[in-house]
């Protein structure tokens, strides 16, 4: 875009300085954002007992599936890998559900309670409850220890109706008008033009929803943490990180948890490793092709947000 | 659902919103658009018990609240927790860390965002500079469960590659215990949240420099005018306005640095610079089931973020940017 075109100039000394200066530092960037990722990728691919050694940087030197298997060996965390994906699929496609069809509404000028409704939403942004009064609120309405409660509290952010109400607005008029003119009702306008429409805005939202979902792990702890069957693999690995943190070092401790029954003996810093890994893959695996469209809900949730 | 939805076509009316009895009208309108008022209401009835009935949880804090209870039987003590509240030592040492931790942040996201972006925007291999935005938003997508994990194992003595690197440039003598130390905990945190947050935070920047008119730059090459000049007369100033607009948005939310990098980093040795607000809310509400006076600490949080936020909106008006609220 910004194309400041040299023309005929040669480039000059400084300018070629400050180019390869620039290249260093992004590659300094790139460095120091993928090292520790790709480090915790290499610890849990290298034998736990070889891993003591210590020295293991971006490449396994004893290679083993070994440390997956153990950790999916778990009950608790093969338990709390399932919770995890139907909280994130529920809970994704709920909240792309409701918040297009709230767009929807009130992105009709003719809807005599769009003010209304717009407004409710939009009063949010300002204040909020705090932790204490949503805690009672959720306890009595006998949400603790269940797995609505990961889903039904956040089902609609306003962010995700600005961003679809703008993409709607921004559709040519004609597509909406010429499927009323066929009968269709709003419903059914709402489920067969609307939606196949709006799937870049959609496609914002489920990242964004997803994201949040499978990276939750307060309300876990908040609401669910006596509940061994609702554990969720965030909150596995808090567990994990908490019993290092306790112990005076970072490498001594969560010895509670990989228990060392020696025929199969894990090592703590592999564990953990593994379980990063795991938390964190499929994200990885996703985001990039979705680049497009979350750089441009950024932008119109930025500008009209 | 859809019979209904027929039977509303929704085009006719907007016609004369005058000529009918105000209420009678909206009534009819009600009953015509039915369907869009089922497709929203429920939602709006959803938002009023998730977000507003906990507004009234505030009553809280002027109460000694005792489960169990009605709300008619509780005992009212007025302002006996704010007091509380303002005699406790802890508390500001909370309001210390929070206000020292959200003013870094904001900071620190301001200048080094900006910085990054502008610099992304100077590459001139497009596919490079591609990889390297793809790669510095991938932070962002970790939860902060695994972040931590990764700060705790980078910083770590024995494994951590940070320590490994100071010795071996020289810097340190031997390894530091970095979470161990109060006194680190800050500058901790705001590497953490750098290297979670600073490719995303670009986004925006990237995006208000798309803006900035070609011609101009053309016209500083036949000035002669060298890239640091470019940058600093041109590109800059192309963005000023998506910076003022989003450094008044984020005074506003200044208070809301979140509290999971805390919560997950924070351990008894360094509790005293890395305890926020929040924290001390939980810890006072959830732990020690004290909700009367943890709901009088969120309020004041939420006080003071409100009179930033005005500060910020008038701040906006005087600096002529329109519209925050």
């Amino acid at each position: 875009m910004a194309s400041h075109r040299k023309g005929a100039l040669r480039p000059s000394t400084g300018d070629r300085i400050f180019d390869i200066c620039n290249v260093l530092f992004m590659l300094f960037l790139v460095t120091i954002t993928l090292y520790p990722m790709l480090n915790q990728l290499a610890l849990s691919l290298n034998d736990a007992n070889d891993s003591i050694r210590g020295g293991i940087h971006l490449w396994p030197r004893e290679f083993t599936w070994n440390n997956y298997a153990y950790v999916f060996d778990q009950a608790t965390i093969y338990h709390a890998t399932l919770i995890s994906i139907l909280r994130t699929v529920i809970g994704t496609c709920l909240t792309v559900f409701c918040s297009a069809m709230v767009a929807y509404t009130i992105s009709k000028p003719e809807f005599v309670l769009r003010k209304f409704v717009t407004l409710a939403f939009v009063l949010t942004l300002y204040f909020n409850g705090g932790l204490i009064p949503t805690f009672l609120l959720i306890r009595d309405l006998n949400l603790l220890n269940s797995f609505w409660v990961y889903i039904v509290p956040g089902l609609i952010g306003v962010f995700n109706l600005i961003v679809i109400r703008s993409f709607i607005q921004g559709l040519p008029d004609g597509i909406l008008e010429s499927a009323k003119i066929d009968g269709a009702g709003e419903f059914t306008t709402f489920i067969r033009i609307v939606l196949p429409l709006t799937v870049p805005a959609l496609a914002t939202i489920s990242l964004f929803a997803a994201v949040y979902q499978w990276n939750s792990w307060f309300d876990v702890f908040l609401f669910n943490s006596s509940s061994v069957d609702l554990s969720t693999l965030q909150y596995e690995l808090v567990k994990i990180l908490q019993n290092s943190n306790s112990a005076s070092s970072g490498k001594s401790a969560a010895d509670a948890f990989a228990n060392s029954d020696s025929s199969n003996f894990v090592s703590p810093i592999a564990v953990r490793a593994t379980m990063t890994i795991v938390a964190s893959l499929p994200i990885m695996m996703v985001y990039p092709f979705l680049q497009k469209y979350f750089v441009k809900g950024m932008t119109v949730g930025g500008v009209k947000g | 659902m859809q019979h209904s939805a027929n039977a509303a076509p929704a085009v006719a009316p907007q016609k004369s919103p005058k000529a009918s009895s105000g209420t009678k009208h909206f009534l009819k309108m009600l009953m015509k658009q039915r369907t869009l008022v089922l497709m929203s209401v429920p939602f709006v009835i959803w938002l009023f018990i998730f977000r507003y009935l906990p507004v009234w949880g505030w009553t809280l804090a002027f109460q000694d609240y005792r489960p169990g209870r009605s709300f008619s039987e509780q005992e009212w003590v007025g302002f006996k927790h704010f007091a509380f509240l303002f005699q406790d030592d802890a508390f500001y040492r909370v309001m210390r860390n929070t206000f020292a931790m959200s003013f870094i942040n904001l900071i620190l996201g301001f200048v080094l965002a900006i910085t990054l972006a502008v610099l992304l925007n100077e590459l001139k291999n497009i596919v490079f500079k591609r990889v390297v935005q793809t790669i510095s938003y991938m932070p962002y997508f970790l939860s902060w469960v695994v972040a931590a994990s990764i700060i705790m194992v980078a910083l770590s003595p024995e494994e951590g590659i940070v320590n490994q690197v100071l010795v071996g440039l020289g810097i340190i003598d031997k390894p530091i215990l970095w979470l161990g130390e109060a006194s680190y905990f800050w500058g901790i945190f705001a590497a953490s949240e750098t290297w979670k947050n600073l490719g995303w935070n670009t986004i925006v920047y990237l995006a208000a420099i798309t803006m900035i008119d070609p011609a101009q730059y053309e016209a500083a090459d036949i000035d002669g005018a060298n890239r640091l000049q470019k940058i600093w007369h041109i590109t800059l100033p192309g963005m000023k306005p998506v910076i003022i607009v989003l450094l008044i948005l984020n005074i506003g939310q200044v208070l809301e640095t979140g509290f999971e990098a805390q919560y997950l980093l924070k351990n008894p040795a360094n509790m005293d610079f890395a305890e926020t607000l929040e924290l001390f809310v939980l810890r006072w509400g959830i732990n020690f089931g004290n909700y009367s006076f943890a709901t009088a600490a969120g309020i004041f949080k939420t006080v003071i973020s409100f009179s930033l936020l005005f500060a910020a909106n008038s701040l906006a008006k005087r600096m002529g940017q329109e519209r925050l609220f």
